[in-house]
Parts: structure tokens; sequence; C-alpha cells
């Protein structure tokens, strides 16, 4: 039986090591080439964030775990990553606004930890939260340029920003996980985010040009205790398939 | 040698001037050429291709390996191959600026390259079938590239020659770390093990086909030699390159899928087998395994990358526009 700081710190590891994937798939495919490698840079950061919460996770967790058995030997009901992170990268377009409502999120809930009683979590969480302001600054500024380039760029950026919309509303909502960090003083209320996201969100899309989707609607969840989309579990297939098919193998 | 049988065109006898002998006496003496110096328009153009195709290679050089990013076995390998892929495109990035010094716009290369016009390098249209192919990649592949690029950071061309020393730092540590990969197959299981060897099997002779053709076919060769930019034969590089692996697949327990290869001690040097030239000008024609994938995947990068370019220029277009209608 996990605790909860444990499958506190796995919903953090889990976000980044399932995005880092997601982004990896794209490594050397990018729009150009100078993107190309910011982008692998943000997958280097998430991966680098990754290790750090799942190796906590693993010594929480003190069964003998490491960074990755955690990574290569969960099915996909026991990652507890948000639905967002998972969903696939489509267009580039799709890619850039699931990350940039990624990283306004995280550089929020980060700032959170810094306060954190859990002076390892607040300690990983100084470190990612420098690395995520810059990823934010890079994906806002990109989202404006290319809400307002050209009318194709536009209606790309604006049916992303449709299509990914309803998966922000998991970020913001608490279960009992949350509740007993916040009581320990470990942790942060989601809800207590969600006013400040969207008024950032709001701003760069408005000097984006981009309409922001209507309120309520669709609101998908339940990845953060394990019940995920269809993507996860293929996602992790093609992740795990080495440490999976050459069981006890180190590499 | 990720530039292979660069042509270095044909001198007419009217071409051979002052000029070009006082060029030439600068390469002699040691002093680099810079982009504002007189250079003959064959030092130009060769340069050109050869540093145009260097730089391709490191970004088709980047598919075979990032196959396996999303599958490496551990979390640090993982982050170790996004570095070196993302390096990788660094080092192109770097070979791309260095060649438009020479007055060729990116855009322009990268369309020769889509067009089939330029090369890279034979090696990268081979596939990774397994993890063991990426240390293999890293070990000898690399290892190759160093070998032949370390002299290039003497080369007379200044802006390729400083490329040149930025590249090999890295691709020193790309080589260590394929090796570090081989070394755990070699010490892992009876299974990881067959996968380094299956591995080192199918990638030996690619590598020491990447130095290019036997100097006797190497018909440009003597000319960029003298203009020094190209510094040792294809033979004296892949030499080199046998001696310093055999005694690296020892300490791996791996054998070298040449039955040939002995030491020979009043050469100094290991033999090797003979090479399968009609395989290397086959993969070169286009005909390897991956040629079509390989450009197919670079081609639909760029192409489903239009819109993203064309957003940024209109961007920068507009936010001028603005700007200027401010100031008035
Ligand atoms: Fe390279
Ligand atoms: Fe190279
Ligand atoms: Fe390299």
């Amino acid at each position: 039986m996990r605790t909860a700081r444990c499958e506190y710190l796995l919903r953090f590891g889990d976000n980044a090591l399932i995005l880092s994937q997601r982004l990896g798939e794209r490594c050397g495919k990018g729009p150009a080439l100078e993107e190309d490698m910011a982008l692998t840079n943000t997958a280097l950061d998430l991966l680098g964030q990754a290790r750090l919460w799942l190796s906590l996770a693993a010594e929480a967790a003190g069964d003998g775990a490491d960074e990755d058995t955690l990574a290569y030997l969960r099915d996909d009901r026991e990652f507890h990553n948000v639905l967002l992170v998972e969903q696939p990268n489509g267009g580039y377009a799709d890619t850039l606004v699931r990350q940039f409502l990624f990283d306004a999120w995280a550089s929020l809930a980060l700032r959170q930890l810094l306060g954190s009683r859990d002076a390892a979590i607040a300690a990983i969480a100084e470190k990612a939260v420098k690395e995520v302001s810059y990823h934010l600054r890079r994906t806002s500024d990109l989202v404006v340029r290319l809400g307002d380039g050209t009318e194709r760029s536009h209606a790309l950026m604006q049916a992303a920003l449709e299509a990914l919309w309803p998966y922000h509303h998991e970020l913001f909502i608490g279960d009992a996980v949350d509740a007993e960090m916040v009581a320990a003083g470990i942790g942060f209320e989601p809800a207590s985010l969600r006013d400040a996201w969207l008024s950032y969100v709001r701003e760069v899309l408005a000097e984006a040009s981009l309409t922001m989707p209507a309120a309520g609607g669709w609101a998908p969840k339940g990845g953060k205790q394990g019940l995920h989309s269809e993507h996860l579990s293929r996602l992790l297939a093609e992740m795990q398939v080495l440490p999976r098919s050459h069981p006890g193998a180190r590499w | 040698m990720y530039a292979q049988m660069v042509d270095t065109g044909t001198p007419s006898s009217a071409t051979i001037d002052a000029r070009e002998a006082r060029f030439q006496q600068r390469i002699d003496d040691g002093i680099r050429i810079e982009p504002q110096d007189w250079m003959p328009e064959r030092y130009r153009k060769t340069l050109i291709r050869q540093i145009s195709q260097h730089a391709h290679s490191e970004i088709v050089g980047q598919l075979p390996e990032g196959n396996w990013i999303t599958r490496a076995p551990s979390l640090k390998r993982k982050a170790i191959l996004l570095a070196k892929v993302q390096d990788e495109a660094g080092h192109g990035l770097y070979l791309y600026s260095a060649a438009e010094t020479l007055g060729i716009s990116r855009d322009q290369m990268v369309e020769d390259l889509h067009a089939g016009r330029a090369k890279y390098s034979s090696i990268f249209n081979y596939p990774t079938l397994t993890w063991a192919d990426v240390g293999a990649i890293g070990w000898l592949v690399d290892g190759s590239a160093i070998m032949n690029q370390i002299p290039l950071c003497r080369c007379s061309y200044g802006p390729y020659a400083r490329a040149m020393i930025r590249v090999c730092k890295e691709e020193a540590f790309h080589m260590r770390q394929g090796y570090d990969l081989m070394l755990a197959l070699a010490r892992g299981t009876a299974a990881q093990k067959a996968m380094a060897q299956d591995a080192l099997n199918r990638w030996w002779w690619p590598s020491l086909m990447m130095f290019g053709p036997p100097d006797g076919d190497s018909v440009h060769s003597a000319q960029s030699q003298a203009w020094k930019i190209k510094l040792f034969t294809n033979d004296e590089l892949r030499q080199k390159m046998v001696d310093q692996t055999v005694p690296q697949a020892e300490h791996l327990g791996l054998t070298i899928p040449d039955p040939d290869l002995k030491w020979n001690a009043e050469r100094g040097h290991y033999d090797f087998g003979a090479i399968d030239w009609d395989e290397f000008y086959n993969v070169v024609k286009g005909n390897g395994p991956c040629n079509r994938e390989r450009l197919e995947t670079r081609r639909k990068a760029w192409d489903d990358g239009e819109w993203f370019r064309d957003a940024l220029v209109a961007h920068a277009e507009k936010a001028a526009q603005r700007a200027a209608a401010k100031a008035a």
C-alpha cells in the first residue's frame, strides 16, 4: 500500500515522464532546426525532473523500487499523470498547445511547492521551476506568434486549443491525496491555482488573437487516480518494451 | 567522412592564374582562408559540397538513433540518447552556418538535400534494428567521424575548422557513451551479449565504408589534399580506425566479423579483409536499406513544418509594420 506522499510524488513524476516521452517521439522531426533543438531541450528537462520525482517516490515506496522499475514496470492503471500529457502529439500546433497549457499549470504548481514543508519536494521544485519558467516563456511566445502569424497558423492553433481545452479541467480537481498533502503542509489545493492559470492563459490567448473556448463542457478526468485514456497503454507498451522483454537485465 | 567522394571540379589552365598561385601559397604557409578572402571558385564550390554534405549527415543522422529514443531501456540511457541526438542537430546548425559563409543559404542546401541533389553519409541508410545499434553507432560511427574530423580542425578554411573544434569535443563524448552502452550489453545477459555482437556484425563494414572509396579510386583526393580540406587519405583514416577499434572490441569480448583480420607486425597495423565496394556504391546511389525512408522522413518534417516557418515570418513582418506605424 503506497502512502499519499508516494502517490503525490508519482503524480508529478509521471506528468513529467509521459510528456517527455511524447516530446521524444518528435525529436529530429521538428519544423525547423532551432525549434527541434528547443523542444528536445524541453523533453530533456522534463525527463530530468521525472527522474528526481520518481527517485524520491521510489525511496518513499521503500520496497526496492527505483526510478527505472517505476518507469518501466508499472502498468497504465498504476500511472498517475493527468490525461493532458498522454494525449498524442497530433500536428505541431497540438504539441505546442498541449505544452503551453501544461507549462502554465506546472509553473504555478511548482511555485506552490517551493514553500512545501517537505524539504526534498521543495528542493526538486526549486530546480524544476527555473526550467519550467523558461518553457512557459517559450511556449507563450510561440502561441502568440503562431496565433498572430498567418490565417493557416491561426486556424491550426485555434483548432488545437479547442481539442485540448477539455483536458485542463483535471489539473484543478483535488482528491483525498491532495487533501492529505495540504493538511500535512506538503502540497497545495489544486483548485486554488485555477484563477491565476485562467488569467495568464487568457492574457496570452488575447495577445495571440486566439479565442478562449467557452467555459463548461466536457471535462475528462481520472488520470491522477490511474484511470487513463486509451493512449497511455500504447505509449507504455513502446516505452517499456525492452525491460519487459528482458526481465532482470541491466542496461 | 560524413563527406564522401566530394567532387572538386576540373581546373582549366586559364584559371590557374597568379591569384590562385598566391592563394595556394597562403595555404601552404598554413594561413587560414576566411570568408572575405579571395578564393578559387572550385575551392568554394568544393567546400560547399563538403560542408553541406557533412551538415546533412548530422541532420539525417539524427533519424536512425532517434528511432530508439522512445524505447531506451533506462531513464539514464534515454537522457543520454536525447542529448546526443540534440547535439547532432547542433552540429548540423554550426555546419550549415559555416557553409553559409561561402555564399549559399541554408534553405538552398536543405532544398538540395530534399531534391536528392546533395548527399549525406552512406552510413545513415542502414537500419537500427535493436537497442545495441545505438551503442554501435556511438562507438563506431561517431568514432569514425572523429577520426576524420580531428584533422579537419586544422583545415584551411577558418569557419569550417572552428566548427570542427566544437563538434569534435561532443563527438568524442558520443563515442565514449556508445562504447559504455556496448560494455553494459557485453557484460549483461546472454541475450544482451548476442544483441551487441549482432550490432557489431551489421555495423562493422558500413563503418569502414564511411571513409569513402580506396585511394586508387578516389579521384578528387589530390586536389582536396593540396587545398588542405582533406588531410589524410581515405585508406589512411580507415587503417587508423581499424587499429583503434580492434583492441576495443577485444575488451568488449566481441568478435569483429572479418576472418582476414590479423595483426601485421611488419607493417605495425592490422590487415583486414576486402570491403564490398559494390554495396557502398549501391547505397550511395540510393539503394541502401533506408535511403528512401530517411529522405522521406526529412521531406515530411520539412513540409509539415511549412506553416510554422511561414507563420513566424509573417508575424515578424506584422510586428515590424506595427512598430513602424507606432513610430510614425
Ligand atoms: Fe555530430
Ligand atoms: Fe559529424
Ligand atoms: Fe555524434
